[in-house]
């Protein structure tokens, strides 16, 4: 086995380049001056860290108050999206995967092609769509903008998982006497779920990170938190909170999923070895 | 027969949520864009009468200049992007299966701060004072000094030299600092855009390189290959589902990039996804926003449409698998 020096040289200064602007942000969330972003006296000596956007934060300080509200209506609306985005992506997953027929292929091309329209046409069709009704913008029309685009997202994860199911295990289930509904919610549901978890996943992460269809559906005044940012002008005074916000917000999810980790790592493998012996 | 429309009547039911949705929110909308564009506009913000006043405005010199501006950085940055994502994906390929997932995991781990924060994070870098600045300069002069004698290469962005101080083609004393910011510039846009969509790149390729047989490249080294022919002849041909698919992942969202020009660019870099947004959100004049994103929707199923023809079936069904796939990887940070 010979491997490339070279492309593990292009491959470690890629990671360096995808993470330069990760500690970009954890050093400019200590920056001491929020309108010049330096951490330089103008006469050029060196000022040194500080901790006050943390203690802003922490303090719920009146100044970041809308960025506080941002980040709530964020929260509330990926939280929403996601499980609505879940249901009709479920629906959806097992309607494409079960049956082949011409209304399918409909229904597929209408689940592909939201995913390769880029984000802004999916924003101004939706804003045409509400001037079109004349719904005032808010929001419901935010959080049904959302579930639009993160349902086809969790399809595809789910439909992934379903390639490697065994509809054999559907099949036993109706032949030891389960009907329809029995069957989906004791035997293809709990199968399916850790491909709607990270379907799930996918669709929160979509949707708390969104700021192009947002922008257009969000009607004046309503912003959530990358609408919020996006807005704040050049030099705000208020940067290096975002930075420390966000921070906090990675770290706090990193913490989330090491611990998902270690709490899967701590059940030796259980559901794969039942999954391998009903498969068989 | 009763099984038969038993099933029907399932199949009706499963697939009627996502269908109704997506019909109501996805396919009426884009028709009412369609729609807009043989509307003309009133005054006020609204949509006037039918008539073909929009499309004859679109002749307009601004529009043609932006499309091909957008098509043209688009371009650079989807090369670029495969260029740096083949030798990643490469490399990650060759790794071992428990290396694979950490390195694959990391490189989608940058997703989990927000986008717009990481674009202000480079914002803050490209202030007009910092280190960035200084390189961009030192590439300026070097360009100047090297290649400005040749005719037709241009280095746009010059004061009036001074006379006679432009000796040797060492003409750094032409460059306008005021005027060469990197923030605000093309260069901007283009780096940043690669920093966005370089994992879509990569995680695509190195999809189909996971699946790639790696002895045909020793094979081919053993038949006296050099290490850069058999790369070229037999690994990329090898993965090429994955390419496509990394080609359209990165062009179509650089296509209808808004956010990035906005934020880097200035008034220097007004792609159409800006100019759909002026329209739409700052003037108010809804059909020519309509008529611009009916433009952008033809840029992107044009090359669509290129990819699916060009490709035969079978291929077509590999790469939807290979999509497939990278949603998997994507969706749970690189680990199986």
């Amino acid at each position: 086995m010979k491997r490339s020096f070279f492309s593990v040289v292009v491959l470690g200064l890629v990671l360096a380049f995808l993470y330069a602007p990760i500690v970009l942000v954890f050093v400019y969330a200590c920056v001491p001056n929020g309108s010049s972003m330096s951490f330089f006296r103008t006469d050029g000596s060196f000022i040194g860290f500080s901790a006050k956007w943390y203690q802003m934060i922490f303090r719920g300080d009146y100044a970041l108050k809308d960025l506080m509200q941002s980040l709530w209506l964020s929260l509330k609306v990926a939280g929403l999206a996601t499980l609505a985005s879940c249901v009709l992506g479920t629906t959806a997953a097992l309607a494409l995967h079960r049956w082949k027929g011409r209304l399918q292929s409909i229904h597929h091309a209408l689940v592909y092609l939201p995913l390769v329209m880029p984000d802004i046409l999916i924003g101004i069709s939706l804003l045409m769509l509400f001037v079109a009704l004349g719904v005032e913008c808010g929001f419901w029309t935010i959080l049904l903008a959302h579930v639009t685009f993160c349902v086809s997202y969790v399809v595809m994860t789910i439909l992934a998982r379903l390639q490697d199911f065994d509809d054999r295990i559907v099949e036993a289930a109706y032949d030891l006497g389960a009907g329809p509904w029995y069957s989906f919610f004791h035997v293809e549901l709990p199968l399916l779920m850790p491909g709607i978890i990270a379907g799930g996943l996918l669709a929160f992460t979509l949707s708390i990170d969104d700021v192009v269809i947002t922008s257009f559906v969000n009607g004046a005044g309503t912003n959530t938190f990358p609408t919020y940012v996006s807005s704040m002008v050049k030099h705000s005074k208020n940067l290096p909170a975002v930075f420390a916000l966000s921070t906090i917000m990675l770290v706090f999810t990193c913490a989330l999923v090491g611990l998902s980790k270690l709490v899967v790592r701590g059940q030796p493998q259980k559901p794969k070895e039942a999954k391998g012996t009903k498969g068989k | 027969m009763g099984v038969r429309t038993e099933s029907h009547k399932t199949e009706w039911l499963t697939t009627l949520p996502s269908l109704a949705w997506l019909t109501l929110f996805f396919a009426v909308p884009a028709l009412i864009v369609l729609a807009f564009t043989f509307h003309g506009h009133t005054p006020n913000g609204g949509v006037g009468e039918w008539s073909l006043a929009t499309w004859k405005e679109l002749v307009d010199p601004d529009y043609p200049t932006i499309v091909w501006k957008t098509l043209r950085i688009s371009f650079q940055v989807t090369v670029w992007c495969i260029l740096l994502a083949l030798p990643c994906a490469y490399a990650i390929a060759r790794m071992g299966t428990r290396w694979r997932g950490v390195v694959a995991g990391a490189i989608m781990l940058p997703f989990w701060t927000s986008f717009v924060v990481r674009v202000f994070a480079w914002k803050t870098v490209m202030h007009p004072d910092g280190w960035l600045q200084a390189v961009y300069h030192g590439w300026l002069h070097a360009k100047l000094a090297l290649f400005s004698w040749i005719p037709g290469v241009s280095v746009p962005v010059l004061a009036d030299p001074p006379p006679g101080n432009c000796l040797l083609g060492f003409a750094h004393c032409a460059i306008d600092t005021a005027r060469t910011t990197i923030i605000d510039s093309e260069i901007a846009v283009v780096l940043v855009s690669v920093y966005t969509f370089l994992p879509f790149a990569i995680m695509p390729i190195y999809t189909a390189a996971e699946k790639f047989d790696f002895s045909l490249l020793e094979a081919a080294r053993d038949l006296g290959a050099k290490n850069f022919h058999a790369f070229r002849k037999i690994f990329v041909p090898g993965i090429w589902q994955g390419i496509v698919s990394a080609v359209l992942m990165v062009f179509i969202p650089a296509v209808g990039s808004y956010v990035i020009p906005q934020m880097l660019g200035g008034t220097n870099c007004v792609l159409i996804g800006n100019k759909i947004f002026m329209r739409a959100m700052q003037q108010r004049n809804i059909p020519h926003a309509s008529a611009l994103a009916t433009l952008m929707a033809a840029a992107v199923l044009v090359p669509l449409g290129l990819a699916a023809w060009w490709t035969r079936r079978a291929a077509a069904r590999d790469r939807r698998k290979l999509e497939l796939r990278t949603a998997q990887l994507m969706s749970t940070g690189g680990q199986r």
